[in-house]
């Protein structure tokens, strides 16, 4: 599971370049972004635009990701896709998770605002 | 014919109206029957929400008979079939796996939005949000789950 890491300001954004998260993926997946957030800023940005489907596996991947986080640490999301968002709601973990529709809320990251730029 | 008589690829037919995929049990092939699936459902123009909809669903149905029904990496294969009618798609999965424990489907409740939420258990609650009609039954030493999705329902012509 790769992700690409990107620090901004106050915050770390990890960019999952994955279109899934599912039960093929999901511990591959809690375990990068735990290394990723290891000795981090305290928030913890998970950048999922790219991610167009999640199963039941990936949700629990990312609230496994966000439970092993520091205490300090706070994971937030960002763009989720319908298909992700749908998972979300279904199981009312949206309310768990401070949840970003763009990356207007990413203050100060530029680099994010252009996709194609940063692409890897 | 046994399951375990089909090669160890995914394997897709379509006769008349239903649609059959058969794979092995592992994740990558899940990952990979569903693809197919979606593909043998192309021409039913589902919408996007309706697509996710069978996606997850048909997801949730195969992880749980790959981790459950042949656990611990158990070789074994999976069946799905699919047909379009008035009220939707009506699915069937046959395995030859270990039955349901209590020979019955699970029925979760709702997870609650707490920070220490568990990381597990919303499978069965996302089938039974999703589908309609879910019926388990083991039948000659296989499991067979049938169950209902209210999409690309099949209109009468005028």
């Amino acid at each position: 599971m790769d992700l690409q890491i990107l620090p901004i300001d106050d915050a770390i954004v990890l960019r999952v370049l994955a279109s899934r998260v599912d039960a093929a993926s999901a511990v591959q997946f809690k375990d990068a972004v735990r290394d990723a957030a290891h000795d981090g800023p305290h928030r913890v940005i998970l950048d999922m635009r790219q991610v167009q489907f999640l199963d039941s596996s990936g949700l629990g991947a990312v609230i496994g990701a966000m439970k092993q986080l520091a205490p300090k640490q706070r994971l937030e999301l960002l763009g989720l896709t319908p298909a992700v968002a749908k998972v979300f709601r279904l199981t009312r973990m949206e309310q768990i998770f401070t949840i970003h529709d763009g990356t207007g809320a990413l203050d100060g990251a530029t680099a994010l605002r252009n996709d194609q730029a940063h692409a890897s | 014919m046994s399951l375990r008589d089909e090669t160890d690829t995914v394997t897709c037919q379509s006769w008349r109206n239903e649609l059959r995929v058969i794979f092995p049990s592992a994740p990558l092939a899940v990952r990979e029957a569903l693809g197919t699936t979606l593909e043998g459902l192309r021409h039913l123009r589902l919408s996007c929400d309706e697509r996710s909809t069978v996606e997850l669903v048909l997801a949730e149905v195969m992880n749980n008979i790959v981790e459950h029904a042949y656990p611990d990496g158990t070789s074994g294969m999976i069946e799905m079939r699919i047909t379009n009618d008035r009220d939707g798609l009506h699915c069937m999965t046959i395995d030859d796996g270990a039955p349901m424990p209590g020979g019955a489907l699970p029925y979760p409740d709702p997870p609650l939005p707490v920070a220490d939420a568990a990381e597990g258990g919303f499978g069965w609650f996302l089938i039974r949000e999703l589908s309609s009609d879910l019926v388990y039954a083991r039948i000659d030493g296989r499991n067979r789950l049938e169950f209902r999705l209210d999409v690309g329902r099949k209109l009468p012509s005028c």
